[in-house]
């Protein structure tokens, strides 16, 4: 087995991700995608890691995980008072910033 | 100082520092009547008046001192004052030239101008703003003094424009009329045409001789690498300025107009001013057309043209002010065909212009009398019978209608008839045409001179109902006197053993009779007078011996209707020129709007349009856009491997 | 350090991690579809614990089991009871209607996404078939993963260490301020509500009766039975009510008028 096939799986799972932030309509399941997004490319990161036979990749990973955190964090508050202000949580709704 | 002096001139010394007074006083004397406001309005008009008599006295002061060099001294003489544009390869000194011909024209602009200066003083009395008339007077002599006395055509160019500016603000003089408004725009606009001949002639002269000075211009016409072609060039360029300032065919349309303007300046523009600025350039400038026999045909015709244009419009008009003026005109074509007749004869238009000068100041003041005393009436069907009532007007007028009309010993006589000798002795088929011309211009003069005469002085009194006609004060009656005196003795003391043409040798040559006689100067002389007796029994026939009919007669002949018309000059200006220069400029606001905004406009819509469709793809939805980001990705993921793998 | 990651820490693959892989990699895209396509917010942040699970596991099998278990502890842990949490706020009920709105986008999203996945997986193919993976067996020099990326985390990288810790303070500090609301009318007292309650008078006077009278239901959403049988809706709290704890006040209600 090749190592090829984690980095084959890392780009389906960014495309799923990418394709469900698009069709999805609930904040917090868009918000769920693109963790999925993050997390198929720390994938992608281990996998170059252990391709180039050195700790960085995984260090990024570990940076890309910490600033998921603190996105999520931020994300979900944002959501949070939106959903207060709309009784909404479809991303649709929120689209006054426009022509 | 010395050394400044343009070459071939002397240097002015003496007496002759004094010559930059003679444009300075009336320009210091303008400046404070026009700068100082109503606190100079008690004084002005006396001030305005001292000014010309001051430079009179410098004039004539000056003319002792000239006619006393003689032998090797030089008559002509250079001041320097002032280094004006100071480019390498273009040098002009703003220089004064006193020379005999400048000094003549200084003390006839003087002379004639004072008395017109002191005659304005009780013509003007009534109006408000004569302080205003006076300080644009002033800058009237004052332009045209610094037009004769400049030793370069580029501040020549300044004095003729400076007249150009003083008669458009001295015709528009009571600008509340929308006629006089018109008519100085008119004469501005008709000038600025001549204008732009002599700036294109000044550039040639630039271009070719790499100079404007007289002495430069001069020195190079006469050199054998003049050419021709550009010589008549510059010839014909100045008689295109000469054409407009004295209002010469093609661009004569202006002067009958600016009759719109006080009578005072109507003397002034006709008789020392302007109309002789023309005769004034062909004249100093006769280096050029002496080197140029096409451009001095072309002088001639223009002057003979006049000549009878203005005598056939002075036949109908009823206006005694334009009747005046189209003499003007008649009188100023005899002077242009006279310099366009060329080395000689130069010097009889100047006598003819100097004769002129007297005269019809004399007649223009006397027609101003007259209109003051009717209640500014100028329509002549209206008056009639005056000689009674203004005894002094009518002798002083007759003065000068004996004058125009060439009766010896009237000043008139001596210099008109010289000019008819002259175009005859010319020689050849066009001399005998110009001759005859110009004696049938003589009849013609007579006649509408005694038309006018008979309609003013003579016949029943035609007066409106409320004029009371009364003889004019003594302030305007004196300058009339004086100038009688002169239509009576000018041209005997000129010409008296041929004093004048020998005082302007220096400056135009020497004064020659040209071959034989072609007829004998004394039967001439007679013929001349019987035409002029002719001319005058016409008019007594034709207009003196029925009642004048106070309305215009409509049943007259075609010429008549044409002549009433100023011979088709507007119509002919306003179909060649006016109605094509309209069309253009609507064709070019045509375009303007539809072209040129169209295409701006059009834009801005185009631009406006797109951007309005163009917004829509701004939804506010975050998943479309997400999905354009999704579209770049791929588009650069696939750039990205496209360049992998070409 | 099992036989495994020295495997993997060396680059080269087992068997073993064939088998993890295949085993997992199926149930980590099926996750995945799953989290897109799903209905309900729960479920689907139930099948994307699925797929972080997974990807832990892969982890381990990569030599990356500091990652490995991060990945459990913080994301699985801790972000995805975030989720839960935020969703619990927003309300269960919040399911998406399946119904698309925008016009094309549907079709775009995943034909664009089909589009993408090619040319990665193209790319993927055509940039990295000939290498050989080195393995990070090398880099951590013995010492082992954890201390070999603790040594790395500070020295080289301290500084983007130091930058993440402000990062995460001021992501608490704006979290704060998003959600924190001031009152726009004083907070009523007990005192208030009861005389409130009081004087609306009906039912609300007593208590409200307690959830799971039956034997056979003693959970949180089993409503009370009232006196005459019929069934107290307001035993039964109001988020359960809506969505998950119908079925069972449809159940009760069946029971009571069964046989």
């Amino acid at each position: 087995m090749s190592v090829n096939y984690y980095l084959y799986l890392s780009a389906l799972l960014f495309t799923i991700g990418a394709v469900g932030v698009l069709v999805r309509r609930n904040a917090i399941v868009v918000f769920m995608c693109i963790e999925l997004m993050l997390n198929a490319v720390n994938l992608s990161l281990v996998t170059f890691a252990r391709i180039n036979g050195n700790l960085d990749g995984q260090i990024i990973a570990f940076f890309v995980m910490v600033v998921a955190a603190a996105e999520v964090v931020i994300g979900l508050a944002i959501i949070m008072s939106i959903f207060r202000a709309r009784r909404s949580a479809s991303v649709d709704d929120a689209n006054l910033l426009k022509y | 100082m010395t050394l400044q002096a343009a070459a071939g001139y002397a240097a002015a010394t003496g007496t002759f520092k004094l010559t930059f007074l003679l444009v300075l006083l009336p320009a210091l004397s303008a400046a404070v009547l026009l700068l100082g406001g109503k606190r100079t309005n008690p004084w002005g008009h006396l001030l305005g008046c001292a000014a010309p008599i001051a430079a009179f006295v410098i004039g004539l002061v000056e003319l002792l001192a000239i006619t006393g060099r003689d032998g090797g001294q030089s008559r002509q003489l250079d001041q320097h004052l002032f280094s004006w544009v100071p480019v390498a390869g273009f040098h002009v000194n703003a220089n004064l030239l006193l020379d005999p011909l400048s000094l003549v024209f200084v003390l006839l602009i003087t002379g004639v101008g004072s008395l017109i200066h002191i005659y304005s003083i009780g013509y003007m009395e009534h109006d408000p703003d004569r302080r205003r008339f006076f300080g644009q007077l002033n800058l009237f002599i004052a332009a045209m003094l610094l037009l004769v006395l400049a030793d370069n055509y580029l501040l020549l160019y300044v004095g003729w424009e400076g007249v150009g500016l003083a008669s458009y603000l001295l015709i528009g003089f009571w600008s509340y009329k929308p006629s006089a408004a018109v008519a100085a725009k008119k004469a501005f606009l008709v000038n600025r045409v001549g204008d732009l001949g002599l700036s294109l002639a000044i550039m040639l002269m630039f271009a070719t001789f790499g100079t404007v000075s007289f002495t430069g211009v001069f020195a190079g016409a006469h050199s054998p690498a003049a050419h021709g072609g550009t010589l008549t060039a510059i010839g014909l360029l100045l008689l295109l300025g000469a054409c407009g300032k004295s209002a010469q065919a093609p661009l004569q349309s202006w002067l009958l107009d600016a009759m719109e303007g006080p009578t005072p300046v109507s003397a002034l523009i006709h008789a020392a001013t302007m109309v002789t600025a023309g005769v004034y350039l062909v004249a100093r400038s006769g280096a050029i057309f002496n080197a140029s026999p096409d451009a001095r045909l072309l002088v001639q015709i223009v002057g003979a043209t006049t000549l009878v244009m203005g005598a056939i419009i002075g036949c109908a008009y009823d206006d005694i002010k334009k009747v005046l003026a189209a003499s003007t005109m008649s009188q100023i074509g005899y002077m242009m065909l006279a310099v366009g007749i060329g080395p000689g004869v130069y010097a009889i238009g100047i006598l003819h212009l100097l004769t002129h000068g007297f005269f019809k100041a004399n007649m223009f003041l006397g027609a101003g009398s007259v209109m003051h005393a009717m209640n500014d009436e100028v329509n002549m069907r209206r008056y009639g019978g005056l000689r009674k009532v203004m005894p002094w007007t009518f002798v002083t007028f007759g003065f000068g209608y004996l004058a125009i009309i060439g009766m010896f010993p009237f000043a008139g006589f001596f210099s008109k008839d010289k000019i008819i000798e002259a175009a005859l002795d010319k020689g050849g088929a066009s001399g005998y045409l110009l001759g005859s011309i110009a004696l049938a211009g003589a009849a013609l003069t007579a006649f509408y001179m005694t038309r006018l005469m008979i309609m003013t002085f003579f016949g029943q009194r035609r007066w409106a109902r409320d004029a009371h006609p009364h003889e004019s004060p003594r302030v305007m009656l004196v300058p009339m006197v004086l100038l009688a005196a002169g239509s009576l003795l000018a041209g005997f003391l000129l010409i008296l053993g041929g004093s004048l043409q020998h005082f302007l040798t220096p400056s135009v040559g020497t004064s020659v009779e040209v071959g034989a006689h072609t007829i004998a100067p004394l039967i001439l002389s007679l013929l001349t007078l019987a035409v002029a007796l002719g001319g005058a029994a016409a008019a007594w026939l034709l207009v003196g011996r029925k009642p004048v009919p106070v309305e215009q007669p409509l049943n007259v002949s075609k010429l008549t209707w044409a002549a009433r018309r100023s011979l088709y000059g507007d119509a002919l200006n306003e179909t060649v020129f006016m109605r094509p220069g309209q069309y253009l400029a609507r064709a070019l606001v045509f375009f303007d709007g539809r072209g040129v905004d169209g295409a701006v406009n059009g834009l801005a819509a185009l631009v406006g349009g797109s951007s309005a469709r163009a917004r829509r793809s701004q939804t506010g939805f975050a998943r479309s856009y997400a999905l354009s980001m999704l579209a770049g990705a791929v588009a650069v993921t696939a750039a990205l491997l496209l360049v992998r793998v070409g | 350090m099992t036989g495994l990651e020295v495997l993997a820490a060396h680059g080269a693959t087992t068997t073993h991690e064939a088998v993890v892989f295949w085993f997992l990699a199926p149930v980590a895209v099926a996750g995945a579809l799953g989290l897109v396509l799903v209905r309900s917010a729960v479920h689907a942040a139930v099948l994307l614990a699925v797929v972080m699970l997974s990807l832990a596991a892969f982890y381990t099998t990569e030599a990356a089991p500091f990652l490995a278990v991060v990945q459990v502890v913080v994301y699985t842990g801790a972000v995805l009871m975030l989720f839960l949490f935020v969703l619990m706020l927003v309300g269960v009920d919040s399911t998406d209607s399946l119904v698309e709105t925008l016009r094309g986008q549907r079709l775009a999203a995943v034909a664009l996404g089909l589009g993408f996945a090619v040319l990665l997986v193209a790319a993927i193919a055509g940039a990295i078939s000939g290498f050989h993976p080195k393995g990070v067996g090398g880099a951590e020099a013995g010492k082992g993963n954890v201390v070999a990326i603790a040594e790395l985390l500070f020295s080289r990288y301290v500084f983007a260490f130091e930058a993440t810790s402000a990062l995460l303070i001021t992501a608490g500090l704006g979290a704060m301020v998003l959600t924190h609301r001031e009152p726009t009318t004083p907070r009523l007292t007990q005192k208030e509500r009861m005389l409130e309650r009081v004087a609306r008078g009906g039912s609300g006077m007593a208590p409200l009766p307690g959830p799971g009278v039956y034997a056979d239901h003693d959970a949180v959403d089993t409503p009370a039975l009232l006196p005459d049988g019929s069934i107290a809706p307001t035993s039964v709290p109001e988020y359960l009510q809506v969505s998950a704890a119908r079925p069972h006040v449809e159940d009760v209600e069946r029971e009571l008028e069964g046989p």
